[in-house]
């Protein structure tokens, strides 16, 4: 079982409070709906990169469904973030295929020059780092995937290679 | 005929670097005014040699392999320009021998007909490939729907999805319900890390699917369509999106569809949320109806009550696929390959230490050595064959010994692990199978759904005690203990999560003893995988004394002068193995 806790602190996202009428069209669209729990807590998701407890709290106001409830399921799935991310998400593939072919070293080659730990976000928010099952890209083990874009075939010097170059790249 | 270039897109090929590949063609044919066409197609399944060219041209068809942009500027010059085809580029053609003529050849390709053969996202391509014909004849020949239900029981076809359920009798027992609504869903779902042969059939041929499924619909007079679909494959998303969007400009899906009078039918997408218990048909429903896909107890099974307790059918991404082929070229084509209680062919994704990783399909009934050997090319770096993983999570280890063995659902059961959905993980001397083990318990500990107990506390002692023996505090007993919970959560669990959760720790102790023993007994890892058991040296003969590992050393346990021979300190070592992946010269020894 994945065990998540709400964030109690306060919604801000790079130093800005979150603006939950951006939730309104949302709840406009599901309200009422069957199975529109994780639409809705899909969509503020997609808004905010994760879901705030004052994302929470306006959902469950103003659908009627119980603050319990819509935590069980966003507890339920690996999809739901209940802590601000970063810019860019690096997974790195740990399914079977990766395991055997040494995918811990990738995780831990970047814990080491990022200075997080697995599931962390770097200080200034441009990387979460993050371990996955499995990405289903078995025949190039080990694999990351970072944004849409898949690398295959990797060491942990090549990992360390790419991330530093997306990061020289973005803060051009 | 025009000159025809293909450029295979599917995930794999494109982290390989194919659409560089594309870019590169298309700009070169755009500068040079060059003729011929240029078009895109999905993973042909030979992954290990992406990205793949195809050319095809009046003398034949050359497909080229590890083509990057420089060697695509290559290709280009002499194959279309000079009319020289490159020979020593080339792995697949039927004019000369090339190096992968027989990794196609030995294979029968029913599921992946037209996996990497046509563009995924054009319904025309599809439709000139006996695309949609199925359900056409169908509705031509007025098929009743107990004979469209029998051919597909005749067939043979078992669920391919891991459950080897007769896929017939599913649809029997779902049209025997009635109701003024029902549902039809595919589970794509494809969470068994290990596995991606139905994000390979989604985004090569995402048709096929769609088409199946309208033949089941059709079968069990559904009244609407869900694919669930893993958010971890966005390509997939995509072309199924596109396929579906297509399909209703046909008219191919809506309204009275192929002149059937009230034979209506829409087909959404559910993306998942990321829950590998979601595979599990109550859990998934549970899911699709927005809740926490936790499984519930059967019966009433899907078929009687399933999503928005209606009467519905779950079958697999392969299994969909099948029908199309079954219903156009009859139940006895299909079952007249495989054995006698699994007819047809399988699709396998290889991976791990086999040298051809990608995807394969063969008939039932081959043996796995034949598949590891003869289609997967053998063992990496000729390094020895050790054991083979069938099944993800819920499967187990086949050990060289029984690689004998015939891939069909009952022989594969027999060993102890299960057929699953069809990834085989290649292990070699390198693998230390205790840790494999935990792998997986890691896996469905953190992915067990919390509903029963014996699936909750068990699999996290399990995890305990696996997470013990492979830091060397192994106990006498240890082997015992695994046994008699594993038994416990096989038997006490509701869904099929918890009852096969423990098969790879039961599979690896029957057929590794040894390996734990050693663990346990000796402290030692004899794959040399589990770091804590391992004792790092320094090899004199081929230290160069560069510094970094002592540089690099945590705890400073490394001692030594520049260009001067370094040694480690074991009392101070804490076995993290950062020299050990941080020297250059190979001189750190593991014993």
């Amino acid at each position: 079982m994945r065990i998540v806790r709400i964030n109690p602190n306060e919604p801000t996202v790079n130093g800005e409070v979150q603006d939950l009428s951006l939730l309104d069209p949302i709840i406009a669209k599901h309200k009422g709906k069957k199975g529109n729990m994780i639409p809705l807590l899909q969509g503020a998701q997609e808004l905010y990169g994760f879901i705030s407890k004052a994302a929470f709290d306006k959902l469950s106001r103003e659908t009627g469904i119980p603050l319990s409830d819509m935590f069980g399921v966003a507890t339920f799935y690996a999809q739901f973030r209940l802590n601000p991310v970063g810019k860019n998400i690096i997974k790195v593939c740990h399914g079977t295929a990766c395991h055997v072919q040494n995918a811990v070293e990738i995780t831990e080659s970047l814990e080491e020059v990022l200075k997080v730990k697995d599931g962390e976000t770097t200080e200034d928010r441009f990387y979460t780092l993050e371990s996955v099952a499995c990405l289903g890209c078995c025949s190039l083990a080990p694999v990351m995937m970072i944004g849409e874009q898949t690398y295959g075939k990797l060491t942990g010097n090549e990992a360390v290679k790419i991330v530093k170059n997306i990061r020289l790249a973005g803060s051009n | 005929m025009p000159t025809i270039v293909t450029v295979g897109l599917g995930s794999c090929g494109i982290a390989a670097g194919a659409s560089k590949t594309y870019d590169k063609i298309k700009a070169l044919k755009e500068a040079d005014k060059l003729d011929f066409q240029l078009k895109k197609t999905s993973c042909v399944g030979m992954c290990y040699r992406e990205p793949l060219v195809e050319i095809t041209d009046e003398t034949g068809t050359y497909l080229y392999g590890e083509v990057d942009a420089d060697r695509a500027v290559e290709v280009i010059e002499k194959h279309i320009n000079q009319q020289d085809p490159i020979r020593d580029y080339i792995v697949y053609t039927d004019l000369f021998d090339a190096p992968e003529n027989d990794f196609i050849g030995a294979q029968i390709k029913i599921v992946l007909r037209n996996c990497g053969y046509m563009d995924p996202e054009s319904i025309e391509e599809y439709e000139s490939r006996e695309g949609y014909e199925a359900i056409k004849k169908i509705a031509a020949e007025k098929i009743p729907r107990e004979v469209v239900i029998d051919t597909v029981l005749k067939s043979g076809l078992r669920g391919r999805g891991g459950g080897g359920f007769p896929t017939g009798m599913k649809w029997k027992f779902a049209n025997a319900n009635k109701s003024a609504e029902k549902y039809v869903i595919c589970n794509a779902d494809e969470g068994d890390p290990g596995a991606f042969m139905d994000r390979s059939v989604l985004e090569g041929d995402p048709h096929s699917v769609l088409e199946g499924m309208i033949i089941a619909a059709y079968a069990i007079e559904a009244t609407g369509g869900v694919i669930y679909c893993r958010a971890e494959y966005p390509l997939a998303i995509k072309r199924l999106n596109i396929a579906i969007k297509q399909a209703h400009a046909k008219g191919y899906l809506g309204k009275n569809i192929f002149g059937i009078e009230g034979f209506n039918l829409d087909i959404y997408i559910k993306e998942g949320a990321g829950a590998f218990v979601c595979g599990e048909e109550t859990a998934l429903i549970a899911s699709i109806e927005g809740e926490r896909g936790m499984p519930r107890k059967r019966p009433p099974f899907p078929a009687v009550s399933g999503l928005w307790k209606k009467p519905t059918n779950i079958n697999n991404v392969e299994t969909f696929a099948n029908i199309p082929w079954i219903i156009i070229h009859g139940a006895e084509a299909y079952s007249k390959y495989g054995t006698e209680k699994s007819k047809g062919t399988k699709v396998f994704a290889l991976a791990g230490k086999v040298r051809h990783s990608g995807l394969v399909e063969v008939p039932m009934g081959m043996t796995i050595r034949d598949v590891i050997f003869k289609l997967g090319g053998g063992i990496k770096n000729n390094k020895r064959f050790k054991a083979v993983q069938m099944g993800g999570p819920s499967g187990g280890c086949i050990p060289e010994f029984l690689s004998d063995t015939i891939v069909d659902y009952d022989s594969v059961n027999a060993t102890g692990a299960i057929m699953g959905s069809g990834g085989m993980v290649v292990m070699d001397e390198t693998t230390c199978m205790v840790d494999v083990a935990k792998f997986f318990l890691d896996f469905t500990c953190k992915e067990s759904c919390g509903k029963c107990t014996f699936c909750r506390m068990g699999t996290k002692r399990m995890l305990e005690i696996l997470d013990r023996i492979t830091n060397g505090k192994g106990k006498e007993g240890d082997l015992e203990k695994l046994e008699e919970l594993a038994y416990q959560i096989k038997d006490n669990s509701l869904c099929g999560l918890g009852q096969t959760a423990p098969n790879p720790v039961l599979t690896t102790i029957r057929y590794f003893r040894d390996e734990y023993e050693a663990h346990i007994n000796h402290k030692k890892c004899p794959a040399k995988v589990c770091r804590p058991l391992l004792t790092y040296k320094v090899d004199e003969e081929k230290c160069t004394g560069c510094m970094v590992c002592l540089k690099n050393c945590p705890v400073k346990a490394i001692t030594g002068e520049r260009k001067q021979k370094h040694l480690i300190n074991q009392d101070m070592c804490t076995k993290c193995g950062v020299c050990f992946s941080k020297c250059k010269f190979e001189s750190i020894l593991l014993s």
